[in-house]
């Protein structure tokens, strides 16, 4: 065929590949901007908070300019606490002092005060020049820290939330961890970490059985049994922790029943309690773990258990050897979803725990509905979804690679 | 010397009603490749199994060199097998699912790479020890299957229809191959087959199954030459069965008298009384044209097929019964017309009166249709 008739076909073949590729994107557009809108968007808005720093820049725009171009040593020239008093003393009309002050106490403690008060006070024209008037407001405006402070928040993007979220800071010296009785966030990273492994653990124990059993069962019976595994899933989530409560409290179920038999001369306290956290969890999350098993464990025919009988290898064996390793796609699916719904898990540990129980998510509550700080709420969702992230990335190499395998 | 394997009047249900295995008794002796040949449903596989000791007999008893087996499990009894879709263990490579059975009886490793290797070898695997067995053919896996079977050089190895996966070229080669290491090792082979050319070529004796219970045991010879049965005729190699009443007996011939009055001489398959309706039974190779043969009856041809290395015929006979003949090229005469009248020939001793159909002492379905 001569090289001009090639093209003409090779033209021809990629008009009507391209038409059908059209209409596949036409088929799923709706999704991705379903996607796009309800996912991606507000993914992208929580992101972009952890690191954004805009109120100094709002509120005070020609001191952010000049206070970025100032190299840090000892204290900033008259021009910046020119710019600084006059905008501040316009910015004592609006919301945007307000964002500021709250903005830089997050830096030091006692910040909020010196800014509205010293934003409230000010009232040009300064006959003894900008910085007199602001030092005799306060005296720290005399010193370096604030200055350092505002400096930093100056900058249109601030790692500060993110270090925050880790119990870190910035201070002169670089990053360094926060004094020990101001770390919170560590501890109730690592709470979180530590209960999502348990219920994990907990859901694996008790869901392995259930699935083989369920795999096992003859198709009417696995079908009664696969209705009570999901039941739960029908049940609203309050009504189940509810359901844990009475069963849990001083006089609950549990507690009459020990104390009637006479097995514990006081209650237990079961509720408000780490235990409380992680019975209800495993309960609410172990349809995940069962779900996900079972198919696996169905896909695995039963011949590969008798051919590894005739062979030689006793039960545990064959069980071990044979059955255990071709499960292994299942438990790390379930065990994955497990974990990763439960580092996010909310409700739960606040209405059946304790104060030493909450985990990650009350914090992140806490900065949204309680003080409306953004960024700190933002960073430490970051922080959960990088954990989840590095699990996600860890679980899809060892099952990409083969790496987990037991026989 | 007992018997390698015995099975003393063994009954088999599953649901409590219907016996899939009924009152089996079977010797087999030691070295010997013995087939289990029946239609689909006969009870081969519950019969294998129950060797195996994945089922319990629930009456009988199955020994192994004279020792019951009620008692011991599936992984003691040092049997080998070979599952119809191989069950090779997806999740390990060639060379760890041949290890697999030495591996469970703690063979040291040093020892475990050399014995894996000379099975391979026997089996033409070797250098594909390192793959998945997703990554093999069929035929591979099937050798993969024969090697896992035999690398724990059991006494007794049990084949449950290994080939019924493959192609017809690849199935005969296999079964070459297969019947070679018989040889070469002289185990106790246990083969179940529904595949009647295969159950001839490879064993030394077959039991044919029907209904769960065994109703020929013999030699491939004995079976084709034969057969104590119409259902046996009738399944193994091809056939063409005569309806009649038997009409005189002498000794072991018979006089046979056919629906449309003219009488042929039989040899009698079985012991049937005078005035018993029975089954002719001829194999379309022993039929002839024009000789001189102690039967003769007159037939119109239908049609003739020419095959390169023989001819059939199909003929029709007064009664409206079919027939057809095998010939050699050597053997047919010319010309052949379809419609012409021609006299067919054949020896009583080629001829066998076997029960006729619903008066067999077991009710034997139809092979045709169950095939
Ligand atoms: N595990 C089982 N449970 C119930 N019935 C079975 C089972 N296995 C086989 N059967 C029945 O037993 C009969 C014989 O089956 P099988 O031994 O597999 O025959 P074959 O191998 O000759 O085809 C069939 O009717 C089959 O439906
Ligand atoms: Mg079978």
């Amino acid at each position: 065929m001569a090289a001009d008739e090639t093209a003409a076909l090779r033209r021809r073949l990629m008009r009507a590949e391209r038409r059908a590729r059209l209409r596949a994107f036409a088929l799923v557009a709706p999704l991705l901007a379903f996607l796009a809108f309800t996912f991606a968007v507000p993914l992208a808005s929580m992101l972009w908070r952890a690191v954004a720093d805009p109120e100094l820049g709002t509120a005070l725009p020609r001191t952010a300019a000049l206070l970025r171009a100032w190299n840090g040593s000892g204290l900033p020239d008259e021009a910046v606490f020119a710019a600084a008093a006059e905008e501040l003393a316009h910015a004592a009309q609006d919301k945007a002092a307000g964002l500021l002050a709250k903005r830089l106490n997050y830096e030091e403690p006692g910040y909020r005060t010196l800014i509205l008060k010293t934003a409230n006070r000010l009232s040009p024209p300064f006959a003894q020049g900008a910085r007199a008037a602001m030092e005799a407001i306060d005296p720290r405006w005399g010193e370096r820290p604030i200055w350092l402070a505002m400096r930093r928040a100056a900058a249109p993007l601030t790692g500060f939330y993110l270090l925050a979220a880790l119990d870190l800071q910035q201070g002169e010296g670089g990053v360094t961890a926060v004094p020990a009785e101001r770390a919170i966030f560590r501890i109730v990273l690592w709470r979180t970490l530590g209960i999502a492994a348990a219920t994990t653990a907990a859901c694996l124990a008790l869901g392995f059985p259930v699935a083989l059993l369920l795999a096992r069962a003859p198709p009417r019976r696995a079908g009664l049994l696969m209705l009570l595994v999901l039941l739960p899933f029908w049940t609203p989530l309050l009504v189940r922790i509810a359901a844990w409560i009475v069963l849990l409290q001083e006089h609950g179920v549990i507690n009459d029943t020990l104390t009637g038999l006479g097995l514990t001369r006081q209650p237990l306290p079961l509720l408000y309690s780490r235990s409380a956290v992680l019975i209800a969890m495993t309960h609410v999350l172990l349809p995940y773990m069962i779900l996900p098993l079972y198919s696996v464990m169905r896909s695995i025919p039963p011949v590969y258990l008798r051919a590894a009988a005739s062979l030689g290898a006793p039960p545990f064996a064959a069980f071990r050897r044979v059955f255990l390793p071709q499960c292994l796609p299942g438990i790390g699916a379930g065990s994955l979803l497990v974990f990763i719904l439960a580092i996010g898990y909310y409700i739960t540990p606040a209405l059946v725990g304790g104060a030493a129980d909450q985990m990650i998510s009350s914090q992140i509550a806490f900065y949204t509905i309680g003080t409306a700080n953004w960024g700190m709420a933002a960073a430490l969702s970051a922080v959960l979804l990088a954990a989840t992230l590095i699990l996600y990335a860890a679980y899809a190499r060892m099952a990409g690679t083969g790496g987990l395998r037991l026989g | 010397m007992p018997p390698h394997v015995e099975f003393i009047g063994v009954e088999k249900t599953y649901d409590g009603r219907t016996l899939v295995v009924r009152n089996l008794d079977l010797a087999i002796a030691r070295g010997e490749f013995l087939t289990l040949l029946g239609p689909s449903g006969s009870g081969k596989t519950t019969s294998l199994t129950m060797l195996a000791g994945f089922e319990t007999p629930t009456r009988g008893e199955i020994r192994l060199d004279g020792r019951s087996l009620l008692r011991a499990p599936p992984y003691r009894r040092n049997i080998g097998m070979v599952f119809q879709n191989y069950a090779l263990f997806p999740h390990m490579t060639v060379a760890e699912n041949v290890a697999f059975p030495l591996s469970v009886r703690r063979v040291t490793r040093g020892d475990i790479g050399p014995r894996v290797r000379r099975v391979l070898e026997m089996v033409r695997l070797e250098g594909l020890g390192e793959r998945h067995p997703a990554q093999l053919s069929g035929g591979q896996q099937q050798r993969v299957a024969l090697a896992r079977a035999l690398v724990f050089s059991p006494a007794l190895v049990l084949m449950d229809e290994p080939l019924g996966a493959l192609d017809k070229q690849l199935r005969e080669h296999m079964q070459f191959e297969i019947k070679a290491i018989h040889r070469q090792l002289g185990v106790t082979v246990v083969y179940v087959t529904h595949d009647q050319g295969e159950a001839l070529t490879m064993s030394d004796r077959i039991a044919v199954f029907s209904q769960g219970a065994i109703q020929q045991i013999g030699t491939p010879t004995e079976l084709y030459d034969a057969p104590a049965s119409a259902f046996v005729a009738q399944f193994i190699g091809e056939n063409n069965r005569l309806a009649g009443v038997i009409e005189a007996i002498d000794g072991p011939r018979c006089r046979v008298r056919l629906a449309d009055g003219s009488t042929v001489s039989a040899t009698r398959g079985l012991d049937l009384p005078r005035g018993a309706a029975c089954t002719l039974s001829i194999r379309p190779e022993r039929l002839h044209l024009g000789l001189a043969a102690e039967n003769r009856l007159a037939a119109r041809l239908a049609d003739v097929t020419f095959h390169g290395d023989h001819v059939r015929l199909r003929v029709v006979l007064a009664e409206a019964a079919e027939l057809v003949i095998k010939l050699g090229p050597r053997a047919a005469p010319h010309p052949l017309t379809p419609g012409q009248t021609v006299e067919l020939g054949f020896d009583s001793r080629d001829c066998r009166a076997l029960d006729a159909p619903g008066t067999a002492t077991i009710d034997s379905a139809d092979p045709a249709a169950l095939q």
